[in-house]
């Protein structure tokens, strides 16, 4: 197999091909949002030039053409994550969105006082902060899969942490602050064992390796489409459609009925039940559109080209001295989280910028992660396959001067 | 590469402070406290003021953050000792000024406080440098333990 074309690859990303504080810019920030081709950009214009109209709702021309391009984007997310039914994949906003729906239709309703929720150590907020909610609200306690100091869950004890409390786990399948590749399979199965159901938290595992919902065996899957090369505000959730049937609707409105009366409402089936309102219809196109890129680059080459990018970066990195990379796990994806003794992250973000350089700097949104690291925060480098080892270059020599400028 | 905006930022005032913040303590008989936090930083400190009538007559600070957040605390605690509440508000309304970029009163020299002011062409770590004074805004307006944020 041929290695990855990048510089023609970055033709694709107009956005990459500018100046920043008049240097290069180096966009190193991929694991909180990406960027987009040219083949999105167009879909989503494409779709407002020609053909926006609402969906499911006309009988006319235009409204054909939005409802055929939204179900088809629907397909090609089923094809993505290998789903078994199209009717299994929701739309949604985000993967927040997704957990959130989860949260209060699936797993809510089942929850006694004593029952126990279990995630881990190093979710990110989004999926923390939903479970403590609906905990809140019922009594059910939050329990919490603990990690080691290379960032990699320890599962020592998860059969004691799965017991018959549990009535549902969720977990991210990779770890947005260390980058960690968690071993849900495994997981998974061991939670089936117990009959609990299992939400994976993918939105930092689809950019950068296949998925395969079936194989994995999970019972939900939820991902955002602007970590994956797509536009912002569109998401999907993976259900498998026995229990998405037999969940209630999270939110009412236009589009996830089939009838209305004021004594009584009949909601539509799967997945409209789950997509009320007019949902985002463009958002959903450039989702399409984006997957079909990934493909065209080919998962397994830009995961390998990522990888190289993860490798070199770390290795020049930790010759630096004062640097302490944060997360250090076997099996991670290109996401490089360090701190520079005595700077402040945001010391280095500012510095960095200056140097066109963008990175993440703060607590991530994981700021479990950080106290168990004994930090505040961290500065935080993250690879696409779009990014070049120039750039890893770029990123080292602005930390050594970051270093001069704190010595 | 824009070095000379850096060092509008980093300027050795601010290197100084940061690395070695003056008044950086506990107070234990403390009038008046406050906690600023930035949560989006996860920048948190308290300061603290001994009020005697209208003059303050001991400030400091404790907590962590950037070395524009901890440098602008320090300055702080260094200008406030000593002035009335009436002086310290003419200067927190000058520093406001000076670090949003709106213009400077010529009546009030600011001293060393003046390099606080490279932060106005970095928008983004100007909460940075007001957490503190935020802060203690907020600690002399209240009788008890108050909370601020600068998001």
């Amino acid at each position: 197999m041929n290695s990855l074309d990048v510089l023609a690859i970055r033709k694709d990303f107009p956005i990459l091909n500018q100046q920043v504080n008049g240097i290069q810019l180096a966009y190193l920030d991929n694991a909180a949002s990406s960027q987009k081709s040219v083949q999105v950009i167009d879909a989503i214009t494409e779709y407002y030039r020609r053909d926006n109209a609402n969906v499911h709702r006309g009988v006319h021309q235009l409204s054909q053409r939005s409802t055929d391009a939204y179900e088809a984007s629907r397909e090609k997310v089923r094809n993505f994550i290998n789903a078994k039914f199209d009717k299994e994949i929701i739309f949604v906003r985000g993967a927040t969105e997704a957990i959130n729906l989860v949260a209060h239709s699936f797993v809510k309703p089942q929850l006694n006082p004593s029952d126990e929720i279990l995630i881990s150590h190093m979710e990110h907020h989004a999926n923390i902060v939903p479970w403590q909610m609906i905990c809140e609200q019922t009594g059910a306690q939050l329990k919490v899969i603990p990690m080691t100091l290379q960032g990699e869950l320890d599962l020592s004890n998860l059969d004691d942490l799965l017991n018959n409390k549990t009535k549902f786990l969720s977990i991210c399948h990779v770890s947005n602050a260390l980058g960690t590749v968690n071993p849900i399979k495994n997981i998974i199965t061991k939670a089936h064992a117990k009959n609990i159901s299992v939400l994976i938290d993918g939105a930092q595992a689809v950019p950068h390796m296949t998925v395969n919902v079936q194989d994995l065996n999970c019972d939900f899957y939820v991902f955002s489409g602007h970590k994956m090369f797509a536009p912002t505000g569109i998401g999907a959730l993976y259900g498998k459609q026995s229990l998405l049937e037999d969940m209630a609707p999270w939110q009412g409105g236009g589009d996830m009925i089939l009838s209305v009366s004021f004594e009584c409402t009949e909601y539509n089936e799967i997945p409209y039940k789950f997509e009320a309102g007019t949902p985002n219809i463009s958002g959903s196109i450039g989702l399409g559109a984006a997957i079909d890129y990934i493909n065209k680059v080919g998962i397994y080459r830009l995961s390998k080209h990522e990888q190289n990018l993860l490798v070199s970066a770390t290795a020049k990195l930790q010759a630096i001295e004062g640097i302490k990379i944060i997360g250090e796990a076997k099996e991670k994806v290109g996401v490089l989280s360090f701190t520079l003794k005595g700077v402040h992250s945001h010391d280095i973000g500012t510095i960095l910028d200056q140097h066109g350089i963008a990175i993440r700097t703060g607590h991530h949104c994981a700021q479990p992660v950080m106290k168990f690291f004994g930090i505040s925060d961290a500065a935080r480098a993250s690879f696409a396959f779009y990014n070049t080892m120039d750039e890893v270059d770029a990123l080292i020599q602005a930390i050594k001067k970051v270093r001069e400028l704190f010595a | 590469m824009n070095n000379s905006h850096l060092r509008d930022l980093y300027q050795q005032m601010i290197m100084d402070h940061n690395k070695k913040p003056r008044n950086f303590r506990n107070m234990v008989d403390a009038s008046h406290l406050a906690h600023g936090n930035n949560p989006l930083c996860g920048d948190a400190l308290i300061v603290y003021l001994k009020l005697n009538d209208d003059v303050i007559e001991d400030v400091s600070f404790q907590g962590s953050g950037c070395a524009i957040s901890v440098a602008s605390a320090s300055l702080m605690t260094e200008a406030l000792k000593g002035k009335t509440l009436a002086k310290a508000g003419d200067i927190y309304d000058e520093v406001h000024r000076q670090m949003t970029g709106k213009g400077t009163d010529q009546h009030l020299s600011l001293g060393k406080l003046k390099v606080l002011g490279g932060v106005k062409g970095f928008p983004a770590r100007v909460k940075c440098a007001t957490l503190s004074w935020h802060t203690v805004h907020a600690a002399i307006d209240s009788e008890c333990d108050v909370s601020v944020t600068t998001e």
